[in-house]
């Protein structure tokens, strides 16, 4: 090689170009490097040890904070490389709380992987015993956090702090007392947590694990009273995949469908209907708050945890949120309102309404005192899969299904909401038409698009023959709070501001399968998103056939409509820090 | 770069406050440092004030003044009053002695001889510094000033030559030459890890240009290190003038002093030192008339060890949690809030402006060959003289603790001693003659550190001292890297289970391997050195971990698990005193009768030992 920029990782001369660090030089090179606190998304941390090497000259590094640097002659399985791997997961292994069988993450885990390859066969040091476990906080709907598997890694109080600015996750304590713990050790739920659970997402072990709701599922399915029916979110069917051995993006939605009638679910519906009934309602809220000198910007509303955030910290601004529900919480109260319409047996009392979502925080959505009752049972794509594996089904093998109508038909602009800046880009579509009652031509709105961590505020300007809408979309809180100094400080000139608290939108939400290790996964499930939007005919929320017939047959037959307040919109209160009525 | 022309002569400064000094007539200087303090320096200070304020009984001056003063050093000795003028040292003046010593040496000229040093080797009176060997064997560079100004005034620095330097490399204007200079001198990091203090000026001022940041480092968390306190207590403008020269080479316009909360005397005195400092122009907004300027706040620590090691300080001066951060990037390229960052310790700094006042030159002549100057050293343990010395590189172990310390307190045997505080380690008869440098001290396993020097005696445990030191970092882990974190913690676990008597024999061999791999694995400093009190224990006292082990027997006698009491029943006649004193009720026995002592019983106080009128009572 001639390249200037190379180094030698066990005597092969390797190229590196403009990589952070050794770590993913190697891991380019066709190495597995282990590493726990390691996460591309996060800031090097350089605590665990595991991925540390041997360079000549420079003594043992840790691959992940180590810039490549020209020449570098790096060794990867010296005996003291291995020897302090080895030790590290021996020392972690001792400290922990080692219910493997039992343990949600069981085989998810990386500790467990790491373990087995090392070939942990026996821990020499004294072991964590029963009576010095710590007290398991699942006080909250969405997140289980058992400190005794937590191994400090520290990725989820990068996560917290650098997504959502938040740092509801800290570190006390010195030396082996050194714990990751909300403010004084409190519960998630009396903190200002706003459950987005990308702590649990980077979490290599079982430390932060989704609080899991699949008994509750299986007891209605088997209950022969009840009717239930499944929504499954945008985002899911680009995600739940992974989870097969399909390819991260793969649209899977038919599988999805086919899936759940397998399970028992007796109808299968899509939120993406409801993402387009909420855009309905959306743009409508937006046009006439532009029109009529409403409170502007106007923010979205389908992020529990963005709503969740802007109540516990920036209540003064809730009237600038949109009443609209999200589209969990439009679909539900309109399948049980309306269902018995359309189909014989059931009743608004016998049916269960499941949801699939991307997110821990829908199912702290699901009990907001607000909407409590109506989306009965929320699951994560993670507890879909689960279920999905526990019932012997071969989803790759799967033949695609339909939805059922009436509310299964949906078009690119409700596919597109589980991708950041989705929301937008269909509200833009629809509000075009409203304002001028004519069609948007180019539909695609590209620099609302992108989901790497360079796209977490992206603006454009919308000529809405010749007013000029200024739309600005966010992902993760963190971005969020600048555009929220923005408007409080007066200076913000934007008119819908959408956010995400998730970094890139639903696609990387605390909910999807694991993907902490490569953050090209959560580029790729945007794609498969967009790439389905581009597909269909439809691609406006309002030319939606079952969107139109919904509203002409049961929603007073148009957005606005007083039905349509009483079902599609919601309110909000204050939730001062630290009092958390809907919760506790 | 042309030369600047300042609007402060320094020489006039000096004139000035020296003339100041000279109308202040008889000094008497008193003490004031921490420890003195605590033994009542104050009172001391006022009795000697309320007396000399009437000073028409002096002879010879016409005027007496009583100044307080930063530390000596023979904390032990407190309150120390020196009377510079008489050739005298008074040592453990209490408020009740001032009147004593007014009356018969300030007012009649006789000395009052009960409260003079008595030297532990020859049990004589010592009138002076010049005789008492603590003093006289040392070579006060750094450490000059403490001791002999009043560290509150600003005046008394400059009138000892303060600010001469930082006036110098203003007016020549010329970085390159000062850090050149330094580089020259060979002066070296004090805060323990010895890099050469040029280079690292060399390496930040390469970044210079945008905004750079001086940190001083006063951090100093060694369980009875106390050096860098003593600079800033007894000589804070010393310091100063040091952070200032050091911004000057790097071009830095803003400093830290990161001073642990703990230190509150430092504290207060760096501050004030700051303001005069400040209206003085020395320090601030263009600094005597010069372009250069240097603001320098104070940031107290909150008294975590690891906040010593300069990432965590940075860390924690940004407001985040003291833990270190991996290096590279190095603070010369990204520190302080991102920013290139000069990190130096206290002492390091405050050898700066005497560097630049005698010359790279005068400096490198001290010391040996790859360690130049001097190096303040804690002295404590069993040795006669405990305090704070300083003494050139070099120098050796045995003439610290035989001349300087006077030897072995109470006719001891030397047993080892603890050098470089936890991260240090232990050296043996062995090691009494090599000189002590930076790179001596490593090759033998232990390390100059910040100069914390332990004397132990064979009364001392050797594997209860690498247990003291294992706990101690164990507990100021920050818990970040697994190795430091749950290492240390399982280093402890053995050494606690070997004091205990529970000790197995495959213990020494998980003890070396899992120290080697904390040592090699953890992440910072405080766990790469963490291991080495272990390290250096077992390889020099093996035969002592192997007693506790195989044989359950603690060769000094400290272990309490494997003491036990017993009556040496032909020497006991039955008096039943000990029964009466023991707490537990452990002895058993009839009068005139030999006892007996119930082991299970028994919680090893001693206190049947220590009344024994007939000395039947032993430990084994």
């Amino acid at each position: 090689m001639t390249s200037d920029k190379t180094l030698f990782i066990d005597g092969r001369e390797v190229e590196f170009t403009n990589e952070p660090n050794l770590l993913e030089v190697i891991k380019k090179a066709g190495f597995n490097v282990p590493t726990f606190c390691y996460r591309p998304d996060l800031t090097s941390f350089g605590a665990c040890r595991m991925c540390v090497v041997e360079i000549e000259g420079r003594g043992i590094q840790s691959s992940c904070t180590m810039p490549p640097e020209k020449g570098l002659k790096i060794h990867l399985n010296t005996e003291r490389v291995r020897k302090i791997r080895k030790t590290v997961l021996e020392l972690l292994l001792a400290n922990h709380k080692r219910e493997c069988l039992t343990c949600d993450k069981s085989g998810n885990c990386e500790l467990q992987q790491y373990s087995a390859e090392y070939g942990i066969t026996d821990i020499t040091f004294p072991k964590l015993k029963e009576e010095d476990y710590q007290l398991i906080d699942d006080y909250n709907p969405s997140l289980v956090r058992d400190p005794s598997k937590c191994i400090l890694c520290g990725a989820c109080v990068r996560a917290c702090t650098e997504f959502q600015g938040h740092s509801v996750l800290g570190f006390s304590g010195r030396g082996s007392n050194t714990k990751v713990q909300p403010m004084n050790g409190r519960f998630l739920s009396q903190v200002d947590c706003v459950f987005c659970g990308q702590c649990q997402a980077v979490c290599p072990t079982g430390a932060i694990s989704i609080k899991s709701n699949i008994d509750d599922v299986w007891s209605k399915i088997n209950n022969p009273e009840k009717k239930v029916v499944l929504q499954i979110a945008p985002s899911v069917r680009v995600a739940i995949g992974e989870e097969f051995n399909i390819d991260a993006g793969e649209n899977t939605i038919g599988k999805i469908y086919a899936a759940a009638r397998r399970l028992g679910f007796d109808l299968v519906f899509d939120t993406n209907f409801s993402a387009d009934l909420t855009i309905m309602e959306e743009a409508n809220e937006f046009v006439e708050r532009l029109t009529k000198g409403g409170v502007l910007p106007l923010f979205t509303s389908c992020c529990p945890a963005w709503v969740r955030y802007v109540e516990t910290h920036h209540p003064e601004l809730i009237s600038h949120l949109s009443t609209c529900k999200s589209p969990q919480g439009m679909l539900s109260p309109v399948v049980k309102e309306f269902l018995p319409k359309y189909y014989e047996g059931y009743t608004k009392e016998n049916t269960v309404v499941v949801s699939v979502m991307p997110c821990t925080a829908k199912k702290y959505e699901a009990i907001r005192e607000q909407l409590i009752g109506e989306t009965d049972i929320v699951l994560t794509t993670q507890e879909f899969a689960k279920m999905v594996k526990s019932a012997g089904i071969d989803f790759k093998k799967l033949n695609s299904e339909e939805a059922n109508s009436p509310f299964g038909q949906y078009t690119g602009a409700g596919t597109i909401f589980g991708a950041s800046g989705g929301v937008a880009e269909a509200a833009v579509r629809t509000a075009y038409n409203i304002v001028t009652g004519e069609e948007l031509q180019d539909v695609d709105i590209t620099p609302l698009r992108g989901v790497d961590a360079n796209h977490r505020t992206k603006d454009t300007i919308v000529d809405i023959k010749g007013t000029k809408v200024k739309v600005r979309v966010v992902s993760t809180l963190k971005e969020a709070e600048k555009s929220l100094k923005e408007i409080k400080a007066g200076t913000s000139d934007f008119h819908i501001l959408e956010v995400m608290a998730c970094p890139g939108g639903c696609i990387n939400g605390g909910g999807q399968p694991v993907s902490c290790l490569d953050s090209s996964i959560k580029e790729k499930r945007a794609q498969g998103l967009y790439e389905e939007d581009k597909s269909l005919d439809l691609r406006k929320s309002h030319k939606n056939p079952d969107i139109i017939k919904l509203y002409n047959e049961c929603l007073g037959g148009k957005p606005g409509s007083e039905i349509a307040h009483h079902l599609l919109h919601t309110s909000y209160s204050d939730k001062f820090k630290g009092s958390y009525k809907d919760i506790s | 770069m042309p030369n600047q022309t300042l609007n402060i002569d320094i020489k006039e400064e000096q004139n000035k406050a020296q003339e100041l000094i000279k109308n202040q007539g008889l000094r008497v200087l008193v003490c004031a440092g921490t420890g003195c303090v605590a033994n009542g320096a104050l009172k001391v200070i006022e009795k000697f004030k309320e007396l000399g304020a009437n000073v028409s009984i002096l002879t010879e001056y016409d005027k007496m003044t009583t100044v307080p003063t930063g530390c000596h050093g023979f904390c032990e000795q407190g309150v120390l009053v020196t009377i510079p003028d008489k050739k005298v040292t008074y040592v453990k003046v209490k408020e009740s002695d001032v009147e004593e010593i007014f009356e018969s040496h300030l007012k009649n000229n006789k000395p009052v001889e009960r409260l003079l040093y008595v030297d532990p080797m020859t049990h004589q009176h010592v009138p002076d510094d010049e005789h008492i060997n603590f003093y006289a064997k040392q070579t006060r560079t750094a450490l000059k000033n403490c001791g002999n100004i009043n560290a509150e005034c600003i005046d008394e620095a400059i009138a000892v030559r303060g600010y001469e330097a930082l006036s110098k490399v203003i007016q020549e204007n010329n970085p390159e030459s000062v850090i050149e200079t330094i580089e020259k001198s060979g002066l070296r990091g004090r805060g323990g890890g010895g890099f050469p203090t040029g280079r690292k000026w060399k390496f930040t001022a390469a970044n210079r240009g945008g905004k750079s940041y001086i940190v001083c480092n006063g951090d100093e968390g060694d369980p009875g290190a106390f050096m860098d306190r003593s600079v800033m207590e007894g000589d804070p403008h010393k310091l100063l003038e040091g952070i200032a020269i050091a911004a000057f080479a790097i071009g830095a316009d803003e400093g830290y002093i990161y001073v642990r909360a703990e230190y509150p005397l430092a504290i207060q005195r760096l501050r004030k030192a700051i303001k005069d400092a400040e209206e003085r122009h020395f320090l601030g907004k263009n600094i005597m008339g010069s372009d250069f300027s240097l603001d320098i706040h104070i940031k107290e620590g909150a008294g975590a060890f690891v906040c010593g090691e300069e990432t965590a300080l940075l860390a924690s001066i940004e407001g985040e949690r003291g833990m270190p951060r991996p290096k590279p990037p190095f603070p010369a390229n990204k520190g302080l809030f991102g920013r290139p960052t000069l990190i130096n310790n206290v002492e390091t700094l405050a050898n700066v402006p005497l560097i630049i006042l005698n010359g790279a030159d005068w400096f490198a002549k001290m010391g040996t060959e790859k360690s130049k100057g001097t190096k303040t050293f804690a002295l404590t343990g069993d040795v006669n003289n405990t305090g704070l010395i300083e003494v050139p590189m070099g120098t050796t172990l045995r003439q610290i603790i035989f001349d300087i310390g006077g030897g072995m307190r109470d006719g001891k045997k030397f047993k080892a001693v603890q050098i470089g505080g936890p991260s240090g380690g232990c050296l043996t008869e062995e090691h009494l003659d090599i000189p002590m440098d930076y790179d001596n001290l490593i090759q033998a396993g232990a390390m100059i550190g910040s100069g914390g020097l332990v004397v132990m005696s064979d009364k001392t445990c050797i594997v209860e001292v690498a247990r003291f030191f294992m706990n101690f970092t164990q507990h100021e882990s920050c818990g970040k890297c697994v190795p430091c974190r749950e290492g240390t913690k399982n280093l402890l676990k053995i050494l606690e289970k070997i004091v205990a008597g529970k000790g197995e024999h495959s213990d020494i061999d998980k003890l070396s391997e899992l120290a080697k791999v904390v040592k090699d694995g953890s992440l910072c400093g405080l766990g790469k050195t963490a291991p080495n009190p272990v390290l250096s224990t077992l390889k020099y006292f093996k035969d002592e971990y192997i007693s506790h082990i195989d044989d359950k027997k603690c060769p000094a006698g400290v272990c309490t698990a494997m003491k036990k009491v017993v009556i040496n029943e032909a020497l006991c006649k039955g008096c039943t005193k000990c029964a009466r004193v023991c707490p537990v009720g452990a002895i058993e026995g009839t009068v005139k009768n030999p006892h007996h002592i119930n082991p299970d019983k028994c919680i090893k106080c001693e206190a049947c030992l220590k009344n024994c009128p007939f000395k039947a009572i032993v430990l084994e």
